[in-house]
């Protein structure tokens, strides 16, 4: 593969300062600005001596409950960088029209749409669930940590190892320009030469092995980590969905890593997987990424339908409706997901017959879904609805998911999908399912939880803004795509000729400008909420008149989450449990085991990180090396006896007596 | 109550029928795109027998069960109830049945791979009528039309007399595309080394936009040309000129042809030479390279070649690699 194989190019690989895009205007102010922000965050920490306290009680930290506070803190963070790709897009649109070529030449513009595509996907919202289901997850079975907890931080520093990476590839190099999926034969090794499509195997391929392990990890918690009682069928709706979600993950991520490699060797090894000659065919890959990229849909929309059945029932003062059919719906989504991946093909030119049974097996899942809907809104009826912030979420939710799935099922069917595929239709489609359903409920979470997580309410007036700008802009930003679509306007398109259509994206435009208005609100109600923290306390644990046992401990939860395993009679077992007169033990305490923090999940991450970008570049040494200490890293850990303690019995008494006293102060 | 929001809802729905502002895809002007349409029509109309009544519902159960109308029934402990639930499961299973039956008929009938049986609704055509073929290759970042029976072949350039049924046969040189004119037909990809067939007829005389609807890299945006439905005397006049006006297309032009260009204009071949798109298809056009029908044919009996000029007839079918008989 490489002509010389003397020191520098072993060394150095691809990499040289023509690498570094420094002649990108746009790029550059990027660069400076990241770099301000980050001395300055890097001088915060320094000069207020946090250093020690985040390598000790954060990134070393092996409880559920910071690893899930630092996945939705990724995940804002790359939401940042995504949504700034998506209004370069929005505004390229709006501007390229009769002749003007906008401010994004092709060669930019077609990573920015790729790279929209994978961070939104695999670090915004990805994180984001996996980060909730972390937080809430094992408060919700009663237990004191998830059953792998080391895996656990080595899971989110690989998903954080693959971010950087992306985030690397803007200012080293470049990313794919292939669209988020990357087809063959344009991110083989002919059609893609470049670095991009190399960044985007690597990060997520590490990313992959965080997400694959956190799913195992979760798998096996569900399964074997229940409190005494809590029987599958007396489960938290939103753990059931999670226990879904994570068999999904635990299916289909290995086939995206598989497809992934075969890609990888197609292009470093020259294999013939999908390439054009030599017996090769892309069409396997188009199946294969499909084969997982369905299910992914599902893993992420599943837990957020768990988040509004948790939300819906506890803001409407009223038992879930339906609980064994909505777990039911929630299987039969499961299993289904996998029948349904050539609909993302239908123009591939597979027979009818083909076509139509997967177009049906599609609408087939619309049926459990319309399931779920009419169990939620049963669960408002004849109930007391208060409309606090997650409450109007979930309602946002309803409405706009909807519409989305409509547009779903019609996409589903074959004939009308060939006029639609691949156009500005589509597009808005999905983002409709996304935006409505995953981000919505994301949102919806991090308003619940929140007040569990740090002990304190989320600030109402600016939360209100976030959801109204969010609201509205997503049917500014999303509504006129649709138009377009049935316009014949298809997608990734980086200037047009036919000047009426130019109204449609100034309105998306401004759309999207709407909603760069809902994140910056919600990042004001952070800032707000933490000044305001003392007002917003919450004293009882159960800020909301919650349902389930995560309500029933602090908040935020004492680090052993319970100081006895709660024993469960119902699936709402908390108002059971408050219904019953329920009495906080108040003596008895025994020492809790609980495992270590180690820093070998961030460090073997961190290996993996260098490793990744030696294979992007052709950095041979530097892989080598890397490669060793990877599995020489891993060696040692197991090697590491020293993985756990007891908390004494008078601490944990000390800390059961401080909230006893609070909560009978605050009685 | 209900009745005035249902309504209100459908009339949000013409909207979407509405031609008026340039929704090609509602108001096309070929037969198996106007099928399509309503199609759309029909699912969507179909969908709203229930979508209506959960939106509706929403805002209803949100409003007059809000916390502060006490008036309002409140049950805290209901949460099941056989009969709502088969009417839960049972509506949109039935809305699925229907759908699912006009799914599986209408993706045969509109199958693009199917002869048409109709011009439009009203002239019907014979099962062994011959079809206008038209070869379209996908390059960077162009479209070749070629007309094997009339000879010619032009770039960016699509022209086919009205109500007369086209056959065409889609390959692509190197990157997946997708043909599309939303006038005309729904779309399909063209892919390297595989050929994939749109049948379809225009019914209005025209100028209609056509493109690529799947991104190859970086001159995609200017993957367009223009398709021009015309009369038959009007294309035999469009046949002539390209034949005065072009120039020869044997495998050194196409050659240099296939080289990346971007807003290429619209040229014209008056001779083509015969195994061109086969060996497109077969990605054999540089010279002393092997057919991918060759070399499939390799190691079949008793090892002998194929001949290299095989004549390429209707044997492929739904996008098989071109040499499986």
């Amino acid at each position: 593969m490489q002509d010389k194989t003397d020191l520098t190019s072993l060394i150095f690989g691809r990499l040289s300062l023509e690498s570094i895009p420094y002649h990108e205007p746009i790029l550059v102010v990027t660069f400076i600005i990241a770099a301000l922000a980050g001395a300055a965050v890097f001088g915060f920490i320094t000069y207020k001596g946090f250093w020690g306290a985040l390598w000790r009680d954060w990134i070393t930290s092996i409880d559920h409950k910071k690893i899930g506070i630092m996945y939705i803190i990724m995940a804002f963070i790359m939401l940042l960088r995504g949504f700034s790709d998506a209004l370069m897009m929005r505004a390229q649109q709006a501007m390229a029209f009769g002749g003007s070529e906008g401010f994004l030449p092709p060669e930019h513009y077609d990573q920015l749409f790729t790279v929209h595509g994978v961070i939104m996907i695999f670090f915004v919202a990805m994180p984001m669930i996996v980060g909730i289901m972390n937080f809430v997850v094992p408060l919700q079975l009663g237990t004191r940590d998830v059953a792998f907890p080391f895996l656990n931080n080595f899971s989110f520093w690989m998903t954080a190892a693959g971010a950087g990476l992306v985030m690397v590839s803007l200012f080293v190099g470049e990313f794919g320009k292939t669209g988020w999926l990357a087809f063959p034969p344009l991110s083989g090794i002919e059609g893609s030469p470049g670095v991009g499509v190399d960044y985007y195997i690597w990060s997520l391929q590490i990313a992959g092995v965080g997400t694959l392990l956190s799913g195992v990890n979760f798998m096996v918690t569900i399964i074997k980590n229940r409190a005494p009682g809590m029987t599958l069928m007396r489960m938290p709706i939103f753990t059931w969905t999670a226990l879904c979600t994570n068999i999904l993950i635990v299916v289909s991520f290995p086939v995206l890593t598989v497809v992934l490699a075969m890609l990888s060797m197609d292009r470093m090894l020259g294999t013939h997987f999908f390439t054009n000659d030599m017996g090769g065919n892309m069409m396997m890959y188009v199946n294969l990424i499909w084969i997982w990229g369905h299910p992914e849909v599902y893993i992420l929309i599943l837990p957020a339908f768990g988040v509004f059945s948790e939300v819906v029932a506890t803001f409407s003062g009223k038992r879930l409706f339906g609980y064994s059919s909505m777990v039911y719906a929630t299987i039969v989504i499961t299993v289904l997901s996998y029948l349904v991946w050539l609909h993302h093909f239908f123009t591939m030119g597979a027979g009818a017959s083909v076509n139509a049974f997967f177009g049906i097996t599609t609408m087939i899942i619309s049926i459990p879904t319309g399931a779920k809907l009419f169990n939620w809104l049963f669960t408002m009826y004849r109930g007391r609805i208060r409309f606090e912030l997650p409450m109007m979420w979930t309602v946002s939710f309803m409405v706009t998911f909807t519409l989305g799935g409509m547009t779903g099922v019609l996409l589903a069917v074959p004939p009308a999908d060939f006029v639609l595929h691949n156009s500005l239709f589509l597009i808005a489609h999905f983002h409709n399912v996304i935006i409505g359903g995953v981000l919505f409920g994301m949102f919806a979470a991090i308003n619940y939880w929140f007040p569990k997580a740090f002990g304190y309410k989320l600030d109402d007036y600016w939360g209100k803004w976030s959801f109204w700008l969010w609201t509205v802009g997503f049917y500014a930003a999303f509504m006129p795509l649709y138009v377009l679509g049935l316009m014949g306007v298809t997608r990734r398109m980086n200037h047009f000729d036919d000047g009426s259509l130019q109204i449609w994206f100034v309105i998306a435009a401004i759309g999207a400008l709407l909603i760069l208005g809902g994140i910056i609100a919600s990042i004001i109600q952070f800032v707000v909420s933490y000044r305001r923290r003392d007002e917003l306390r919450d004293h009882t644990g159960d800020v909301w008149n919650g349902r389930t046992l995560e309500w029933s401990t602090s908040s935020p939860p004492p680090q052993y989450n319970f100081a006895f395993t709660p024993v469960v009679y119902d699936n709402d077992s908390w108002t059971d449990m408050k219904k019953h007169g329920y009495e906080r033990p108040r003596e008895g305490f025994v020492p809790i085991h609980m495992p270590k923090n180690t820093a070998a999940g961030f460090v073997l991450a961190m290996i993996a990180a260098a490793c990744g970008f030696g294979l992007i570049w052709h950095m041979w040494l530097l892989v080598g090396a890397s490669f060793i200490g990877l599995i020489g890293g891993i060696i040692i850990h197991t090697f590491n006896y020293n993985r756990d303690y007891h908390i004494p019995a008078e601490d944990v008494t000390r800390i059961e007596n401080e909230r006893s006293q609070q909560l009978d102060r605050y009685a | 109550m209900l009745f005035p929001r249902l309504r209100y809802g459908l009339a949000l729905f013409p909207l979407t029928l509405l031609g008026g502002c340039g929704m090609v895809v509602m108001d096309p002007s070929g037969d198996i795109a106007s099928q399509q349409a309503d199609l759309i029509i029909v699912s969507t109309l179909l969908m709203l027998i229930v979508i209506v009544p959960v939106i509706f519902l929403t805002f209803f159960f949100a409003w007059r069960y809000r916390k502060n109308n006490k008036a309002a029934t409140y049950h805290p402990e209901w949460d099941h109830s056989t009969k709502l639930e088969l009417v839960i499961w049972g509506v949109p299973l039935l809305i699925i049945i229907a759908l699912g039956l006009i799914t599986w008929i209408s993706t045969h009938k509109l199958d693009p791979y199917r002869p048409l049986d109709r011009i439009d609704i009203n002239q019907p055509l014979a099962a062994d009528h011959k079809p206008l073929t038209v070869q379209v290759v996908s390059l960077d970042w162009k479209w070749l039309f070629i007309y094997p029976e009339q000879g010619v072949a032009s770039v960016n350039e699509l022209v086919t007399p009205i109500d007369t049924p086209i056959r065409f046969h889609i390959t692509s040189a190197d990157m997946m595309n997708s043909f599309y004119i939303p006038a005309l037909a729904g779309q399909i990809y063209s892919m390297p080394g595989m050929q994939t067939t749109l049948n379809a007829v225009i019914n209005d005389p025209g100028e209609y936009q056509g493109f690529s609807a799947n991104y190859s890299g970086a001159g995609f945006s200017d993957m367009r040309f223009k398709y021009h439905g015309v009369s038959a005397d009007k294309f035999d006049a469009w046949v002539q000129k390209a034949k005065q006006q072009g120039g020869t297309l044997n495998r050194p032009e196409y050659l240099e042809l296939a080289q990346p260009s971007e807003s290429t204009p619209v040229t014209y071949y008056n001779s083509v030479a015969p195994d061109l798109y086969h060996a497109i298809l077969n990605r054999c056009v540089v010279e002393g390279k092997m057919c991918m029908d060759q070399m499939m044919m390799m190691g079949k009996g008793d090892g002998e070649m194929a001949d290299g000029t095989m004549k390429h007839g209707e044997k492929q079918k739904h996008g098989d690699a071109p040499a499986e008989k």
